[in-house]
């Protein structure tokens, strides 16, 4: 959907030719969210701004939608791109109604369609339409500020958003709250968007491709995963982070890790068949449920063998257990702080659903490495 | 005492004074306001402009209005125009060119950047964003260079009385030619009151103008 070929952006200085930008490559399919990342001065952003033309590019085209943007004139170009800047620059003089409705009357939009969109969007992003339309940014916090910023380069529908930083000024407990509500928000619309961020973990979580830069130059463009599982060279090791293993487990939720299989035992259910079951699973426990599926607590292997009775009456309680739509890293966390080497999986109302155990985590997380060497053995 | 009996006698011809005064003080300001602000806006674009430009104009104010009166009338004088309210008027419009120029200026090249960045980025023309966000967010400070210009000029047309632009400084100027403190008093009040009177509207009017999205 945005392809750039062979960009380049070189600047003449008195101290002598920077080349911002070396002949980048890379293609973004649609509907997705690819992050340009990189330390400061790596070219993320001056590419970024060659896409909209703030900065002219020296050599290189930039192809939206298959179309060369050079056959569009600048001002155009512009208006049918969102582009979100880290200071927001949200428009002092204007109400939070009319910066949203910016661009929709440039395009020419009347005035009643543009003032409903405006209302649509600021619902959309968690802000009382009544209550905010006609405030003026100065009466807005940073974070509620942020948010009228992302609703105004909607505001005309873009099928393309340029975003640089957008959510550095914010502080970070609101940063974590907007970075949520954006990816919901881009599971309905599926915008084809360019991320500018220095952060590895706000590109893990938010990128579907990460683009990582250095001194000008593009040096992985991949999965967050495989940038992760696979850094391209030393450099890339160093910036994801010695911890990149565990930044992996942010990518996977329980459900896709949890072992399929879920036996479990009812508080009638005697001793025996508690330990036959564990038997038959190769595990050292059981968990026990109530009469509508909920999970209750657990029986162990060695209580079940040299006991007699039901489990109701030797079971013990469920030191901790885990949301399946969490991800690795809570249930990594969980099992860490209770000491165990496994958790009980339950969704929102508490129903059993499967197990998670250390052993099938580590184990997941190096299906990538095997794939690999299998690729190199074959 | 003998001052406030010769204001209460005459308060018509002093009113009729004080209005040719604003009247006067008045057209120049606005003409100035019509040529400042655009010239203003003008030299934001090119560095070296701009300091030329405002380079002149701080010289212009040096220059004694008494001996810019001298100079204009040798000027002026082949059309018809070297004394009244012409060289008045013209004088006035040279002194009030600095601080609506000045302030200008200052006032949209501080307005600040992500701002431009993020008009340019969303698709505005250089003219929509002057119009939309540069102009309005400016007009505060502008107005303030306003009434600097009329409060100054006050004074200044306070001596045009003396190249027969009339309002009233010509109660002043005859106080001394005619050694009537009464007149002489009357004249230096009205001219002060006169200046505080309208810094005051003009503040109200700037407070009117200004977007209220950036009121203090």
């Amino acid at each position: 959907m945005i392809r750039l070929e062979n960009l380049t952006k070189v600047f003449e200085t008195p101290g002598g030719t920077i080349v911002a930008a070396d002949h980048i490559d890379m293609e973004v399919p649609e509907g997705e969210i690819c992050i340009l990342l990189g330390p400061s001065g790596c070219g993320k952003t001056t590419t970024l701004k060659m896409i909209n033309r703030i900065i002219p590019p020296t050599s290189g085209k930039v192809f939206i939608g298959g179309k060369d943007t050079t056959t569009y004139d600048t001002v155009t170009l512009r208006r049918n791109m969102g582009y979100v800047i880290q200071q927001i620059g949200l428009f002092p003089n204007m109400t939070v109604e009319e910066n949203i409705c910016v661009v929709p009357r440039l395009l020419g939009w009347d005035g009643a369609r543009a003032k409903r969109r405006a209302a649509e969007l600021l619902e959309m992003m968690a802000l009382d339409s009544a209550v905010f339309l006609k405030r003026y940014p100065k009466e807005l916090s940073g974070g509620q500020q942020q948010r009228v910023g992302v609703a105004r380069a909607l505001a005309a529908d873009p099928p393309v958003m340029l975003m640089d930083e957008p959510f550095g000024a914010v502080d970070p407990i609101n940063r974590e709250i907007i970075q949520d509500e954006f990816l919901k928000m881009q599971e309905k619309l599926r915008k084809t968007i360019m991320f500018v961020s220095h952060d590895i973990d706000e590109a893990v979580k938010m990128g579907d491709k990460v683009a990582i830069f250095r001194a000008g130059k593009l040096e992985q463009f991949d999965s967050p995963d495989n940038v992760l599982a696979h850094p391209a060279n030393s450099f890339i090791a160093d910036f994801v982070g010695g911890d990149r293993t565990l930044k992996r487990l942010r990518l996977v939720k329980v459900s896709e890790a949890m072992n399929p299989n879920a036996p479990c035992v009812r508080a009638e259910d005697s001793l025996e068949k508690a330990a036959s079951l564990m038997a038959e699973h190769d595990q050292e426990y059981m968990v026990m449920v109530g009469p509508r599926g909920r999970a209750r607590g657990v029986v162990y292997l060695s209580v079940a063998r040299e006991k007699r009775g039901t489990c109701g009456e030797h079971h013990f309680g469920l030191k901790a257990t885990v949301n399946v739509r969490e991800d690795l890293r809570t249930a990594v966390s969980l099992m860490f702080s209770h000491d165990v080497a496994w958790l009980a999986c339950v969704d929102e109302e508490g129903f059993f659903k499967g197990y998670i155990t250390q052993r099938g985590i580590t184990h997941l997380l190096g299906a990538t490495y095997r794939d690999v060497a299998e690729g190199s053995a074959a | 005492m003998e001052t406030l009996v010769f204001i209460y006698e005459n308060i018509g011809m002093i009113l009729e004074l004080t209005w040719r005064h604003i009247y006067l003080v008045g057209i120049a300001v606005g003409l100035a306001v019509i040529t400042g602000v655009p010239i203003g806006i003008a030299i934001t674009q090119n560095r070296r402009l701009a300091d030329a430009v405002l380079y002149t104009a701080s010289i212009i104010i040096t220059i004694p209005s008494i001996a810019l009166f001298g100079i204009m009338m040798p000027l002026l004088a082949p059309f018809g125009y070297g004394i009244g309210a012409v060289p008045a008027v013209i004088a006035v419009l040279l002194y009030s060119q600095l601080p609506i120029i000045r302030n200008t200026y200052v006032a949209i090249n501080n307005v600040d950047p992500a701002l431009r960045e993020a008009a340019r980025g969303m698709g505005m023309t250089s003219l929509q964003r002057l119009r939309t966000v540069e102009i309005p967010l400016a007009v505060p400070v502008i107005m303030a260079g306003v009434r600097t210009a009329v409060v100054l000029n006050i004074g200044v047309m306070a001596i045009a009385a003396y190249i027969g632009a009339g309002g009233l400084g010509t109660l002043i100027s005859r106080g001394i030619s005619q050694t009537d403190p009464r007149q002489l008093i009357a004249g230096a009040l009205a001219v002060s009151i006169l200046a505080i009177i309208a810094d005051y509207v003009l503040l109200w009017i700037q407070h009117r103008l200004t977007p209220p999205g950036i009121k203090v």
